[in-house]
């Protein structure tokens, strides 16, 4: 025992930010009247339900690589860093096919990064929140300096469309943050856990071994109870998004921006409600025209309401990630 | 202890808060579904409030058979009794 260890950068800056968002949208434009036939139902109760009128499928040649890189050069651009300061990549995602290697490593390869740390995490529609929490660590760790997170999905891949509950639901996109060092917290202590008991709420249909079994192997799908999900997701994570507020020294009052994880409006206008949300704070609604892009979600709602004027740089907005797991994750940031 | 009316009129009260309902329309004899347009996701609002309100516990099983503002009523009377 005579090797001491170093503890590493010892002036690993205190503070982490956002410096930069960015966002990239499948092409393909799907209204309620294109999906209706399939599952016996009319755009009047798919808005009813769940307040989307229309949901971004991707095109072919949108892969889950192609749809992040594009996601990430806007959000290095709008930081306003070089490539090749990114020293790590986090991707969430569920929906690259490939059980290894992450689609991080790809990404970072044709983004032109200088060979940076890059890993995909596995926590579903909270998988943005759950990344945004990692590169702030990292950076106050001294592990990077400029963390790029991205949340990328291609759920039409994993939608039945032939299922009531949830072939209106599922969409396509993609969202990017750069996190970087700063001399101000622009990044809040994060609340977040989960809850395995719930497992089966939202979950693959079939494990992969079970699904090679069938006589004629088809798609693991994404299945969801939705109610016992409706309760979870307005209740509690409103509880969630309070204790927030309260670990971060804010009151419901101090904030600007309200994003949650675009999962149906319903659960939006419930958590908004159990929140006593005051007017003057502005809510994400990209669901409406985006559908559910479960990772994706949120940073593609922060980036439209950036474009369009509803959050402006120094906004505080509360972000509430939740989703299969379960498991949630939730931050107040600082808009770039 | 509250009477069926008192927690007729306070489960009315949730309803129209949820979705829009006049209290008055939420009577014993009305269903949910069919004559106050409250949907599933609706319900599941009514029920996280009527838990709160009358600090019963309302299992998800229990919720389909919740047909009518009546069978509501009388599952919390028995709830707040047992």
């Amino acid at each position: 025992m005579t090797g001491k260890l170093s503890a590493g950068d010892e002036a690993a800056p205190r503070h982490a930010t956002l410096l930069g968002i960015g966002s990239y949208r499948a092409s393909r434009v799907i209204p309620n009247a294109e999906i209706v036939d399939a599952i016996d139902s009319s755009d009047e109760w798919i808005q009813q339900r769940s307040g989307i009128k229309t949901r971004r499928w991707a095109a072919p040649d949108e892969t889950v690589q192609s749809m992040a890189v594009g996601a990430s050069r806007k959000a290095i651009e709008h930081a306003g860093i070089d490539i090749a300061q990114i020293d790590a990549i986090v991707v969430a995602t569920v929906s690259h096919m490939f059980q290894t290697p992450a689609v991080a490593t790809a990404i970072a390869h044709e983004l032109g990064t200088d060979r940076p740390a890059a890993f995909d995490i596995s926590a579903a529609c909270a998988g943005f929140c759950h990344g945004v929490a990692l590169a702030s660590d990292m950076i106050r760790g001294g592990s990077a300096k400029h963390v790029l997170v991205i949340g990328v999905e291609r759920l039409s891949d994993l939608t039945d469309v032939g299922d009531r509950g949830t072939a209106f639901i599922f969409a396509d996109g993609a969202g990017a943050a750069v996190v970087g060092p700063s001399d101000e917290p622009g990044i809040g202590p994060v609340v977040w856990g989960s809850d395995g008991e719930q497992f089966d709420l939202i979950r693959q249909k079939e494990d992969w071994r079970d699904v090679l079994e069938q006589e004629r192997p088809t798609m693991p799908h994404l299945v969801m109870q939705g109610n016992a999900v409706f309760r979870w997701a307005a209740f509690e994570m409103a509880k969630v998004a309070q204790q927030t507020l309260d670990k971060t020294g804010l009151k419901v009052d101090d904030l600007d921006v309200f994003v949650p994880h675009q999962a149906n409006m319903r659960i939006i206008d419930a958590m908004a409600r159990s929140m006593k949300l005051p007017e003057h704070v502005r809510i994400a609604r990209d669901i409406a025209d985006q559908g559910n892009s479960s990772a994706a979600s949120i940073p593609l709602a922060l980036d439209r309401m950036i474009a369009e004027g509803e959050a402006k740089s120094g906004d505080l907005a509360l972000l509430i990630a939740f989703g299969a797991g379960l498991a949630y994750a939730a931050q107040v940031v600082r808009v770039p | 202890m509250a009477t069926t009316e008192e927690i007729r009129a306070d489960l009315a009260d949730i309803v129209n808060e949820v979705a829009g309902i006049p209290a008055d329309d939420v009577q014993l004899d009305k269903s949910f579904v069919d004559d106050l347009d409250v949907d599933s996701l609706s319900m599941v609002e009514v029920v996280v409030a009527a838990e709160e309100k009358f600090d019963v516990k309302i299992p998800d099983d229990e919720v389909k058979n919740l047909k009518t503002v009546g069978d509501a009523v009388a599952f919390i009377e028995r709830a707040q009794n047992g």
